[in-house]
């Protein structure tokens, strides 16, 4: 498909994410107390939507990812959050 | 009317956990073309409290579940493990392990899966080897979960070393599940199969389900919908072969994706029987594969 009917088929719904994500934003700022490490990377994630090539989406998934390579001492809980805090 | 016959969609689901789902979800996936479907082993949402839990859910995979996906002329096939959520007790998760020979010639099993890893844990890489070292003993396929969210990519390269270790294992018969874009290209380079959940608010939507096959090809690729207890959905596969469709993919190249694909990888096990659908030829009925199914480690 070129570009045309690219934006034809996925910009309506591309658009109502963009003024999600925008919303989301706005409704942590009005909200009170403190944030954590997943605004933070939620916020460097977004830098890689302004990146020049085709590589968006891979890059923001590195992002949020863990960059260490070797497995932790142990697992104390099942669930994963969506954003490295850090630390292993 | 000119031009090719329309033919009706066909499509195998490669993942998905049926025990979890109601049985109209069986007389939905039938009705959109589902000709087989597949179940690996997994997670109950609480950890069960014994291994003779594991026996019986396996009983419940090999026995009960194919009677109850029949009832909508639904071949069934599973996969069996102690699912990574499981696996920081090493010492139980032996005992869960040791469980599994007795099942695997029951005609339905297809392999040892949904193994590999959820935190990266030590425990759990210990776990994945004792998985890999039952799998390549007995001669079966392999299927490997891969974490969620910020653990996929470090749980991903952790999980190929494993399986690179073993000398004994091909990776033409191991499928890696769940990849993303950060993690599909290293699968693909070291010459396994991937396959792409599609999920509504993880892993992968079926927008780039598609962006992921036109940019790296459909040569060892499957999409499933790894329908459990939690936010998925069952028909997931149809509506992406509606989103191929979409995007200008040719019927073909929609039928290689949805049902070629998952029956060539899956046809590596002798329990496999290449289903029959309404897209089948008799020559097709009546010829062996092309590339006949055998015994063969890992």
């Amino acid at each position: 498909m070129n570009r045309q009917q690219l934006l034809d088929l996925y910009f309506p719904e591309a658009r109502a994410k963009l003024i999600d994500i925008a919303a989301f934003l706005d409704r942590l700022q009005r909200a009170e107390g403190g944030a954590d490490f997943r605004l933070e990377a939620f916020n460097q994630a977004l830098g890689h939507l302004q990146r020049d090539d085709d590589r968006r989406a891979e890059q923001v998934l590195l992002s949020l990812s863990d960059p260490t390579t070797e497995p932790i001492a142990a697992a104390t809980t099942k669930a994963a959050c969506g954003a490295w805090p850090g630390k292993s | 009317m000119a031009g090719k016959e329309l033919m009706p969609m066909r499509y195998i689901e490669p993942h998905a956990h049926m025990v979890s789902r109601v049985t109209d979800d069986y007389r939905d996936m039938t009705t959109a073309g589902c000709a087989a479907v597949c179940e690996p082993a997994f997670w109950a949402g609480f950890d069960r409290s014994s291994p003779q839990g594991f026996y019986d859910y396996f009983c419940q995979l090999t026995e009960h579940e194919p009677r109850r996906a029949a009832k909508f002329a639904l071949p069934h096939y599973c996969w069996l493990c102690i699912n990574p959520k499981e696996s920081e007790n090493v010492a139980f998760a032996k005992e869960v392990i040791a469980l599994i020979p007795q099942f695997l010639d029951r005609p339905n099993v297809l392999g040892i899966g949904e193994i590999g890893l959820n935190k990266n844990s030590r425990n759990e890489v210990e776990v994945l080897e004792l998985h890999v070292d039952l799998a390549a003993r007995h001669e079966q396929l392999i299927l490997v979960h891969t974490p969620h969210l910020e653990d996929k990519h470090k749980g991903t390269r952790l999980i190929l070393d494993v399986l690179r270790n073993d000398s004994r294992i091909k990776p033409e018969r191991c499928i890696i599940d769940h990849v993303e874009e950060h993690t599909i290209q290293m699968v693909l380079d070291a010459g396994f199969w991937a396959g792409m959940t599609l999920y509504p608010e993880s892993k992968c939507t079926a927008a780039r389900a598609v962006d992921m096959i036109e940019r790296y090809g459909a040569e060892r690729l499957w999409m499933n919908s790894a329908c459990d207890w939690g936010v998925s959905v069952p028909l997931a596969v149809p509506y992406a072969a509606l989103e191929m469709r979409r995007r200008g993919h040719t019927p073909e190249a929609v039928d290689k994706m949805i049902f070629q694909n998952p029956l060539r990888f899956l046809s590596q096990s002798p329990n496999f029987v290449p289903p029959v659908t309404l897209n089948t030829t008799k020559q097709q009925a009546d010829e062996p594969l092309a590339q006949p199914a055998t015994r063969r480690v890992g």
